[in-house]
């Protein structure tokens, strides 16, 4: 990409394929288009928010590759052959998966905007290894920020997850 | 017209009383959300905004030429093409003593504050229009300015606006009794300087507003999440010059929070939708994070000079409070400070009080309500004083205010004050007593007397704070509901007030199917637009569930009149003997013989063209009911909360929180919990961590998330609620508002808890939040550079 440095920073565009939810595609996107935006604008997934975009509050949080990742401090340059999770991929045919489910049965959701990244930090936290305590619950929601709620549903939802004997996994 | 019933007993109703899971969340879980920026917009222009970076200044020139030609940019506005909507932004709440200055969208010579809108800059994308803000060219004369209270009340402090002999904004006094004579009298008196710093609203989803001229219909379409549309499509016709019916204003289906910070209007909802019709093409602006910190209204800041008058048994008998409010750089409404003078007596029985605002003007991002809206400082300033008054007569805290709570045959309380809505502050039902009770159930004071005094031998610092409330909510003017069954035989609710998480969609269902005791799945809730139902307030002040509430319950009550009446007519048959199950209407005795509600629709609205209706049936089964609160109704609550304090960095650490409250009916206690829950974390911020900072000439020190901390799940504990319900008789649903209950008694009863905790040390807690190197000055005795 070197010789897009010379150019406007407005005009500057590059060629990014990236797998979204599944689906491979092959995108030209401007370079200083945040990953985010590229997400919400040109690939049409708004379910992904934008809160501080200064990477604190957590609303952006998608799964790239096997990590949770802040898409307003990336680029969408930087997702090139890359594979992203959002929000979006959770539900099957409109059934919720066991974590969203969670959530609406302990009122862990209150305006919903943040809910979002709570759930994919979530996500990817939980095939890491299930959360047996409330400690562990209120670790893994400490990098989200969320105004509504107090958090108390949102750790209660995590708490009436299945862990079955150890194995991981039980809340995707 | 049949007489409208009530409800007093949820036994009996379907839906009402159960914690019914939200309709809502389903779009919510699956990134299905309607915020204002995930709306399929297509083709809209982005504005950014050049604000000023000066606290006061008086800008000499402005240069946009750079800026206009930069590829990509449509337009660059300021004050000087904007001629015409260059009016006042008049404060919602005011007062004929104000001394009132004029605060328009877009500064035209003076800058007073940093954040204040200067260029509006539209483009073809947000990238763009940022690009070009940075080739505007401004000069700017800089002032002297101020950045705090202190500071703009001192004697030959610099104006915040030039002309003006004194920064102060209005200054107001409230009594009941005669409080100079009890103060003279009083066996014991105590005095106390406290002090609340300033906090954000801090909504999740930032400010945002849309605007596109409908040419067809001629009408301009806005789309904005404010907690109030028909206010804010109300301030823009003004503003334009035109009538209410040429603008359609839109909130979201769903809002990413608002806690008071949108319910205000601003400069910014004026200019889009302008700039939309001057460019004939549509305009969107999406407030960032950085924007949100230092242009949406904030709140908190109070300075309170506060006396107590009791007696040896610990009985009050005067209060005095005299108490400095920062307005900000204009006045965007008086309700907070006014709230805070009316706040202050909460549940106690005092004879004399004196209640003193001096609000001032300081070069800060204008205040207004948020969460809470000048009651958790007023109630800062009664409950340390309670606590104070525990400590100098060696009484527990919890027995001093047992003696002075007002009892429940008291009730209606008059308390000699007016509240906010110019109504006589008079408390319309309450069990103050039972709430204290609720807590000493809960702990054992005796045990915990022991265990705080064996703690301290092994350096452990335990403390106990209570604080008790009284919380003005469900205020008027009015709100209003339409009801309507549609041709499909659906129940349509339609809501002025918008929610921004509350669970509207869920809980007015509840009390629409209830109210017409059909099958609540029959039942849909809309809400936010003005073409949805002609007027409306907002949500703010905890007051939809006890307006909104009431007149959906009324609307529903005569539509089930109507919907019987016209079944009446098709079956022949007396009214009295239909009774409505599911989706039909039938004979009670005779489930057979029915009409479903959809041939009732067809019958009564579409009707048959041309043809003539039986004279006692109904048609157009639609009603609106707007509902007028005679006052607000007062609910009440108590925090307890145990902490322990570590004595070498200051940190505190909550043990238990437990929380009392009483709003009344509780339609459906899991939104309720859920309200109480989050105002109680909110709360937890304004106790401990969160505060805006401003160098002493205003300068906003802390604008992101890093400077400014905002409780995450590691700070905010489990709470444990409990609940009293003392149906307010101010409405017939019997409910009062639970917005705000979580957060009133916070900051006061952690400020009292630490103190408590840091007894031996003799520390003296005056300034909140709590953050660490206050606690550590408390213990010590440093002296720190408050601004």
């Amino acid at each position: 990409m070197s010789e897009a440095v010379e150019l406007d920073p407005a005009e500057a565009k590059m060629w990014i394929t990236v797998t979204i939810n599944g689906s491979k595609g092959t995108y030209l996107v401007d370079q200083r288009l945040t990953l985010a935006d590229f997400i919400r604008k040109q690939v049409g997934l708004p379910g992904t928010h934008l809160g501080c975009e200064h990477g604190s509050c957590g609303a952006c949080t998608i799964i790239m590759g096997d990590k949770a990742v802040r898409s307003c401090l990336l680029l969408a340059a930087q997702a090139d052959r890359e594979s992203i999770e959002t929000v979006e991929s959770l539900a099957e045919d409109g059934v919720l998966s066991p974590l969203q489910e969670a959530f609406h049965a302990n009122h862990a959701l209150q305006c919903g905007y943040c809910t979002s990244g709570f759930l994919m930090s979530l996500v990817a936290r939980l095939r890491e290894g299930p959360i047996e305590s409330e400690a562990q619950a209120r670790e893994a929601l400490s990098g989200n920020i969320c105004r509504c709620t107090g958090y108390t549903g949102m750790v209660a939802a995590l708490m009436s997850l299945p862990t079955p004997n150890g194995q991981s996994g039980g809340a995707q | 017209m049949t007489q409208l019933s009530e409800v007093r007993d949820l036994e009996k109703t379907a839906n009402l009383g159960t914690g019914m899971l939200r309709r809502e969340d389903q779009r919510l879980l699956t990134g299905g959300g309607q915020f204002l920026d995930d709306l399929p917009f297509g083709d809209f222009y982005e504005a950014a905004i050049l604000r000023s970076n000066y606290a006061h200044a008086r800008i000499l020139s402005i240069d946009t030429e750079a800026a206009k030609s930069l590829n990509g940019v449509i337009a660059v506005f300021t004050a000087s093409e904007l001629g015409p909507i260059l009016k006042d932004l008049p404060p919602k709440v005011t007062n004929p003593k104000l001394n009132y200055q004029v605060r328009l969208p877009i500064v035209k010579e003076y800058a007073r504050y940093i954040g204040e809108p200067v260029a509006v800059v539209v483009a073809e994308n947000r990238y763009i229009a940022e690009d070009a803000l940075e080739l505007i060219e401004v000069e700017y004369e800089p002032l002297e300015s101020v950045g705090s209270t202190a500071q703009a009340l001192k004697e030959g402090a610099p104006p915040v606006h030039i002309g003006s002999e004194t920064n102060v904004a209005v200054h107001l006094i409230q009594q009941a009794g005669d409080p100079e004579a009890a103060l003279k009298s009083s066996p014991h008196v105590l005095r106390e300087t406290l002090h609340v710093a300033r906090g954000g609203g801090h909504s999740i989803e930032a400010r945002a507003v849309a605007a596109r001229f409908d040419g067809p219909t001629q009408q301009l379409i806005v789309w904005d999440n404010t907690q109030a549309p028909h206010y804010v499509r109300q301030m823009l016709a003004t503003i334009y010059g035109v009538s209410e019916d040429e603008i359609r204003l839109i909130a979201p289906a769903d809002i990413g929070g608002g806690f008071g910070p949108k319910a205000q209007f601003y400069g910014e909802e004026v200019l889009i939708p302008w700039i939309a019709m001057e460019l004939n093409h549509p305009v969107k602006w999406i407030e960032d994070r950085w924007e949100n910190f230092i242009s949406a209204t904030m709140e908190r800041t109070q300075t309170h000079h506060v006396e107590v008058g009791f007696d040896d048994d610990g009985r009050l008998l005067v209060l005095k409070d005299v108490f400095e409010h920062d307005q900000g750089a204009y006045c965007v409404g008086l309700k907070v400070p006014t709230i805070t003078m009316s706040t202050l007596p909460g549940p106690y029985v005092i004879p004399n009080i004196h209640s003193e605002l001096i609000s001032c003007y300081t070069n800060i991002v204008p205040t207004s309500s948020l969460r809470g809206a000048g009651r958790p400082q007023a109630v800062v300033a009664m409950e340390r004083m309670m606590d104070r008054i525990a400590e100098h007569l060696g009484l527990e805290p919890a027995e001093v205010r047992r003696r002075n709570l007002i009892q429940p045959d008291q009730f209606p309380y008059a308390v000699g004050l007016t509240f906010r809505d110019g109504s006589p502050l008079t408390y319309d039902s309450g069990n103050y007593p039972a709430l204290l009770d609720g807590v000493l159930e809960r702990i054992d004071l005796a045990e915990f007397r022991a265990e705080q005094i064996e703690a301290r031998k092994s350096g452990k610092f335990l403390g106990l704070g209570l604080a008790m409330f009284v919380e003005g909510t469900g205020i008027g003017p009015y709100e209003g509901a339409r009801v309507r069954l549609t041709n499909t035989g659906r129940v349509m609710v339609s809501l002025a007030a918008s929610p921004q998480g509350q669970g509207y969609e869920t809980v007015y269902a509840q009390v629409a199917a209830d109210a017409i005791g059909c099958d609540i799945d029959l039942v849909s809730v809309r809400h936010g637009d003005t073409s949805f139902i002609p007027y409306g307030q907002g949500t703010f002040a905890s007051r939809i569930t006890s307006t909104a509430g009431p007149a959906v319950w009324q609307a529903s009550t005569q539509v089930k009149v109507d919907i019987i009446d016209v079944a009446a007519s098709m079956l022949k048959i007396d009214s009295g003997e239909l009774v409505i199950r599911g989706d039909r209407v039938e004979v009670g005795d005779d489930p057979e013989k029915g009409v479903s509600l959809a041939e009732i629709a067809s019958i009564a609205n579409v009707g048959r063209h041309g043809m003539s209706v039986a004279r006692n049936q109904p048609v157009a089964i639609e009603r609106t009911s707007y509902f007028k609160p005679s006052q607000a109704a007062y609910s009440s609550g108590i925090s307890a909360i145990i902490v322990s304090v570590d004595v070498e960095t200051g940190k505190i650490e909550i043990l238990r929180s437990i929380l009392g409250h009483d709003c009344g009916t509780v339609l459906n206690p899991l939104l309720v919990e859920g309200q109480v829950l989050g105002g109680h974390a909110h709360g937890i911020g304004n106790a401990i961590y969160e505060e805006a900072k401003y160098s002493k000439d205003g300068q906003p020190l802390t604008v992101s998330y890093l400077d400014y901390a905002l409780p995450t799940a590691m700070e905010v504990p489990t709470p444990e609620l409990f609940h009293v319900v003392s149906p307010s008789p101010l409405n017939p649903l019997g409910v009062k508002g639970s917005g705000e209950g979580g957060t009133v008694p916070l900051p006061a009863s952690v400020a009292n808890a630490v103190e408590d905790a840091l007894r031996p040390f003799g520390a003296r807690i005056r300034e909140i939040p709590l953050t660490p190197d206050r606690v550590l000055a408390a213990i010590y005795g440093f002296q720190r550079d408050e601004t």
